[in-house]
């Protein structure tokens, strides 16, 4: 097998991977980064909204008051000291960028923009704040954009178009780098590092209807998992109330703040049911749950009653066109519906994932072990969407992963800094070291199998979408783990057709379905365990949040077992928010 | 399965949907010099395709007649 030899590598290309990267590159490092598609293809190019930081543009501000918003819109499962970190480093990190040439809006005074964004307030929950920087509505194209010209100029050394298929580690549990598939040659790489930076972004394509891109299949999840790393408090996935119904595209709340509304199959405005006041602007988690519950109680919309309408034609056709554009060519697109005339069949749609790799606020993966919940795995690191930090905590802010991104990118970068200099070698790799990988290779070389990789993949999400949606229950989450045991003993039998080497897409498809299908069962095994309703995940048997029994982090081992670890309550050097009850 | 295929996966959904039913329809059919005109098009930005495709934008120079069945899609 072909060797390189890198100070890090880094495996995903999206804004995580590459603010990593250019703070190792311009140190002097010799930086590798792999990604499957093209830098700049990455998901971090469909973010919209912009990036939350305390700059105090607009609105009077403070990161204490951002930290608190964060706190509380994680539903007190968020780690302090990390929101701590993240909102005190927030405008250096955007000045950064501001620096680095991201072409954000700007004020009539030449000072960045800022926009109000949901869950932002004013002195601990006091009035609406506008903290949120945007480039228009392309914050993280420029941002990708920005990040991968400068990492050229940095002489980041890029792989593009190859897939990490496992992590090679030691005896010890210490990271030495990773094998990829050179998707264009069809053979593996063996990249060699003394430190090793998961950035491989969200994992949302195990539902069936997802916001995220088809590239989303939670690669670097299902490598830690294989590398027996638990995964962090993976119940707890945010959902968009209105997706358009079979293809997932998002339509943004603009609509509903425009003055369009939701209706179910008895044509009701039912959102009046639901929150008598904010009606169809009640928070995201509060919509889906709404609209998740009139489907499942037979009040859904057309022949299979599994979607709700979003009705726009009322707001008059110059308006729609003026204040919402895009909204027509996404619903003829993907709804064919011309939403001048008609409303827009919706569903809850997975939009981001909360849970992910464990981390520590500094970025490097910890892992139980005998000196307690939070052992460090040396030269191992996660950023990101597929991270657990946990900044989120049950639910995320609007602008916060953008923000996430770069502060924990940059967190990274300099405990690898430290740890590169703290190690300037790094043991000689194992000769079983790259077995692992090699034998997931060589799993999908075999011919004969009785199912069809793309079977699996739509069974799983239909599993995902019915049993581990929005609306959760004991007896649903039960049926949904047996079924997606069946469908993960069908992927046992799966063959691929094709065997060729050059861009063998069925293959690589195979291989990622391997990593959703670890992804699916931390979520649905951990959504049972939890017997509360917090922040994204609603137990509709355990509607309360329940602190006393469950402000604690879960952690998933794929052998099926759940541990648990405290949240960080203490923060780094403020005092503390303590629960209380989540009310706007 | 090919490169084209592969490079149809992009970071906006709303692309891989619209190029993923492009090539379940057109695949087979395209001419070298579609196929190229297609790769071509595909070094654009997620954003910029984006527009071309539902006509908020126009492609410096593009084969109108693949543009135009890309866009039925």
């Amino acid at each position: 097998m072909e060797r390189r030899k890198f100070d890090v590598a880094i495996i995903g290309a999206g804004g995580a991977g590459m603010r990593a990267a250019l703070q190792l590159s311009s140190a002097g490092y010799k930086v590798a980064v792999l990604s499957k598609v093209f830098p700049t293809r990455s998901h971090t190019v469909a973010a919209q909204g912009g990036i939350t930081a305390a700059l105090g543009n607009v609105t009077e501000d403070n990161w204490l008051w951002h930290m608190y918003d964060t706190v509380k819109g994680s539903d007190y499962l968020g780690d302090q000291d990390a929101i701590e970190y993240m909102c005190r480093m927030g405008p250096q990190v955007v000045y950064e960028m501001e620096h680095f040439g991201l072409p954000f809006s700007r004020l009539e005074n030449g000072k960045i923009y800022q926009r109000p964004f949901g869950g932002q307030s004013r002195n601990f929950g006091g009035d609406q704040a506008a903290r949120t920087c945007a480039a228009a509505d392309r914050t993280g194209h420029a941002m990708l954009h920005t990040l991968y010209q400068r990492n050229i100029q940095a002489k980041t050394h890029f792989f593009v178009e190859f897939l990490a298929i496992d992590l090679v580690r030691d005896a010890e549990g210490r990271a030495l780098g990773v094998v990829a598939l050179d998707m264009e040659r069809g053979e593996p790489l063996l990249v060699e590092a003394r430190a090793t930076l998961l950035a491989t972004g969200g994992a949302g394509r195990i539902f069936q209807a997802s916001t995220n891109a088809f590239i989303n299949t939670g690669d670097g999840l299902g490598m830690a998992s294989r590398a027996g790393i638990p995964l962090e408090d993976m119940e707890f996935w945010q959902f968009h109330p209105t997706g358009v119904m079979g293809a997932g595209v998002l339509i943004s709340e603009g609509v509903r703040g425009e003055g369009g509304y939701l209706v179910n199959g008895a044509g009701e405005r039912f959102m009046e049911r639901y929150a008598p006041h904010a009606r169809d602007l009640a928070g995201r988690d509060v919509v889906a749950r709404a609209i998740a519950i009139e489907i499942h109680e037979g009040r859904g919309c057309g022949s299979r009653k599994d979607h709700v309408l979003l009705k726009l034609d009322h707001i008059g056709k110059d308006e729609i066109l003026d204040k919402l554009p895009g909204i027509r060519e996404i619903a003829l697109k993907f709804a064919h519906v011309d939403p001048l005339e008609a409303p827009i069949p919706v569903v809850p749609t997975a939009h981001y994932m909360m849970g992910g790799i464990p981390t520590h606020y500094r970025g490097q993966v910890v892992v139980p072990a005998r000196t307690g919940p939070e052992e460090a795995v040396p030269g191992l690191y996660a950023i990101g969407e597929c991270a657990c930090v946990s900044v989120h905590g049950a639910n995320r802010l609007g602008g916060n992963s953008l923000l996430d991104l770069l502060v924990f990118g940059q967190a990274a970068a300099e405990h690898i800094v430290e740890f590169l200099k703290e190690n300037p070698t790094s043991p000689p790799i194992p000769r079983e070291g790259p077995d692992l990988a090699l034998a997931r290779l060589a799993r999908w070389e075999r011919r004969e199998g009785t199912e069809r990789v793309a079977d699996v993949y739509r069974d799983m999400q239909g599993i995902m979408q019915s049993h581990c949606g929005v609306f959760r229950r004991a007896e649903v989450l039960e049926e949904g783990i047996a079924k997606l045991e069946e469908a993960r003993q069908r992927l046992d039998r799966a063959a691929i057709g094709d065997h060729s080497k050059v861009f063998n897409t069925a293959r690589v498809e195979a291989l990622e379905l391997e990593n959703l299908m670890e992804v699916a069962f931390a979520t649905i095994r951990s959504a049972a365990a939890r017997t509360e309703s917090r922040g994204a995940h609603a137990r509709d048997d355990y509607p309360e949040r329940d602190d006393r029994n469950w402000l604690k982090h879960t952690l998933a081992h794929r052998d099926g077992t759940i541990d648990y670890k405290p949240v960080r309550l203490k923060p780094l050097t403020v005092s503390s928010f303590p629960p209380k009850t989540r009310t706007y | 399965m090919s490169a084209i295929r592969w490079r149809s996966r992009r970071g906006m959904l709303e692309l891989d949907i619209v190029l993923a039913r492009f090539l379940d329809r057109h695949e087979a059919r395209l001419s070298e010099d579609e196929t190229k005109a297609y790769l071509g098009l595909l070094e654009y930005p997620d954003a910029e395709l984006w527009d071309i495709i539902t006509g908020k934008g126009e492609p410096e120079a593009v084969e109108k007649a693949l543009l135009e069945l890309i866009r039925m899609n």
